[in-house]
């Protein structure tokens, strides 16, 4: 187990490492100076000068990333010019709307997609198994900020229940974060439940034909028992890592559904960011969103002794 | 003679074509390929010419203009409206589909060439095959539109930038299902055969282990599709893609989101057209998945 958990933690080393040559390289492969681009347009020589000094851009480059990556552990991720702040304490400024917005759309994700996809499984080939998996091919294709305008149109202009953009903070308001939540949740959980739900029916399927369901059901034991006891709960470890690879889309789901409904989030800093040209700032984000991916999946697969016991390492 | 050697194809040809939703997603995609290749015949007008005079013109608005070249008074009518400069939506639209699909099918098809060579490198070079891997591990612990956002901001927003950066984001996948296609195919008798017989490394993989991968790539190659109009979509909708100048549903979006409140079908028009586009060639896709790869359907 000890040894499983190492070398599990050890594995994310290279990804890790790869990500962050990556996210360094980007800037170098820039035509211009990267001081001069990191500095901005309205830099002075001396800032410049500076700028270079800190990078060690007179070194060579393997010795450059080795500074770049030293200072990224120890948070020091630049400036950034556009905003004349520590882009770290940027990130955290940014990090309750975009967390928010995460969290509220993964708990309605799996309260939605975790029993359509049970009940397309139980009743497979039926027409309602036919219309959750047409559902679930809509939602792929419908892109997010489609959804986005389209909830914003018929809820907030039409219905007029929901405020149309924007973001309240928790702390000023718990009723107004959630209420202005509400819809942009929606928007993003659409393509996320249409991926997950699919996962359940596979998995659940899989778990259907299993002995033990036979078992059970001979012995008679109730249908909503077996579906819940017997075979949700064996299928639960395929769900689960769906839905940690699925964080992906969620994170660049969210860099649109922030632009879209005006949430001051990682994700809207992002898209600034880039059309400024704020180096500093991309390369911080991407690689923070990268981070907590892998650190994410890496939680799914140590949680997998919790789910299922059969799993010892 | 003949008719034995031919069968086997149009068989499956036969299947394919027989599916429902290879019928239903193949006719829509035709017609929206269509669309983009007829654009100037359809009743479009130039979807960059503006007139400030018809800004915001709701759906049927007829608007008398002077045309260029005659200078003769016309009657035009705007059937999806105009949007801030007065430009005429529908054209727009319209034209945009060629930039959606050139970015599609482009992405798709470099993506599965890059893929697929790197791809079976890594499954036949135990050697190649650590070094490979982890660096795709690495691309695809950077989420996908992430990845292309960081490529656009690199080389700058332009239609080779945007088609670059989806590729780029894109070729991981591909890369894992052909090399998880080789490391299956080479314990085959056959593959050990033709290695016994001393066949030459490259015709091996050409000629036995790269025919195993075609219909898995097809399939793939529609999905990609998919994926990168709407990643293009997403660009340019965030204004970080194809520059505003060029029509695409992205940036028609885009143009129309701060009047959204007052004049929705800016955003309307186009955000229908993407949905029906993507949605046409994921159907297609699951069609063409079901028909002839059915390995790979019962997987997912």
């Amino acid at each position: 187990m000890a040894s499983y958990l190492f070398k599990r933690i050890l594995a994310t080393i290279p990804v890790m490492l790869f990500v962050a040559i990556f996210i360094f390289l980007l800037l170098r492969l820039t035509p211009g100076d990267p001081a001069a681009i990191i500095a901005g347009d309205f830099a002075t020589t001396e800032q410049i000068a500076e700028i270079r000094k800190k990078l060690g851009l007179s070194e060579p480059l393997w010795k450059q990333f080795f500074i770049w990556f030293g200072n990224a552990l120890q948070f020091d991720l630049g400036e950034s010019f556009y905003y004349k702040k520590e882009v770290s304490e940027l990130i955290l400024n940014r990090i309750e709307p975009t967390f928010s917005l995460s969290l509220i759309t993964i708990i309605f994700t799996v309260c939605v997609a975790v029993p359509l996809g049970t009940m397309a499984a139980y009743t497979q080939g039926s027409w309602v198994d036919r219309f959750i998996m047409g559902f679930s091919v809509m939602g792929f294709s419908l892109p997010v900020f489609v959804i986005g305008y389209g909830v914003i149109y018929v809820f907030s202009l039409k219905l007029q229940w929901f405020p149309v953009q924007g973001y309240t903070r928790i702390g000023d308001s718990v009723f107004g974060w959630l209420h202005q939540l509400i819809l942009p949740s929606l928007a993003l959980s659409v393509i996320f439940i249409a991926f997950i739900a699919r996962m359940t029916r596979t998995s659940v399927l899989e778990v259907l034909s299993e002995d033990y369901i036979r078992t059970a059901r001979a012995k008679g034991q109730t249908e909503s028992k077996v579906l819940m006891r017997h075979a949700l709960r064996n299928a639960a470890v395929p769900v689960v890592t769906v839905i940690g690879l699925a964080i992906a889309i969620l994170i660049g789901g969210v860099v649109v559904t922030e632009s879209v409904f005006n949430i001051p989030g990682l994700g809207l800093m992002t898209v600034e960011a880039v059309l400024n040209r704020d180096f500093p700032t991309v390369q911080a984000v991407i690689l923070f969103f990268s981070v907590i991916y892998v650190l994410i999946n890496l939680l799914v697969d140590l949680s997998y002794t919790l789910f299922d016991p059969r799993i010892r390492y | 003679m003949q008719d034995t050697e031919r069968s086997p194809f149009r068989l499956t040809l036969a299947r394919i074509l027989g599916n429902t939703s290879v019928r239903v997603g193949g006719i829509v995609v035709l017609l929206i390929v269509l669309m983009g290749i007829f654009a100037p015949h359809l009743g479009t007008r130039d979807p960059g010419a503006i007139a400030p005079k018809n800004r915001y013109k709701e759906p049927g608005y007829a608007a008398t203009m002077r045309d260029y070249n005659t200078g003769q008074k016309v009657q035009v009518i705007y059937k999806m409206g105009s949007d801030t400069l007065g430009r005429d939506v529908y054209s727009r639209v319209i034209y945009g589909a060629r930039t959606s699909l050139i970015v599609g099918i482009s992405v798709a098809s470099i993506a599965i060439f890059c893929g697929m060579i790197i791809g079976l490198v890594a499954g036949y070079f135990r050697l190649a095959d650590g070094i490979i891997m982890r660096i795709m591990d690495g691309m695809m612990a950077i989420p996908a539109i992430l990845l292309a956002i960081a490529v656009v901001s690199v080389f700058g927003a332009g239609l080779l930038s945007v088609i670059v950066a989806i590729v780029v984001a894109e070729v991981p996948r591909v890369v894992r299902l052909v090399r998880s296609i080789v490391l299956s195919i080479r314990e085959e008798p056959y593959v050990e055969a033709a290695i016994t017989a001393g066949t030459p490394i490259p015709t091996l993989l050409v000629r036995h282990v790269l025919p195993n991968t075609v219909a898995p790539l097809i399939v793939q190659g529609t999905f990609i599709v998919a994926s990168a109009i709407i990643i293009e979509a997403i660009l340019s909708f965030l204004g970080i893609g194809i520059p505003p100048e060029i029509p695409t549903w992205g940036n028609i979006m885009a143009e129309g989101r701060e009047a959204f409140q007052l004049h929705p079908y800016v955003i309307l028009y186009p955000g229908v057209i993407l949905a029906l586009t993507v949605l046409s060639v994921n159907i297609l896709g699951d069609g063409l998945r079901d028909t002839m790869d059915p390995r790979f359907a019962k997987r997912v």
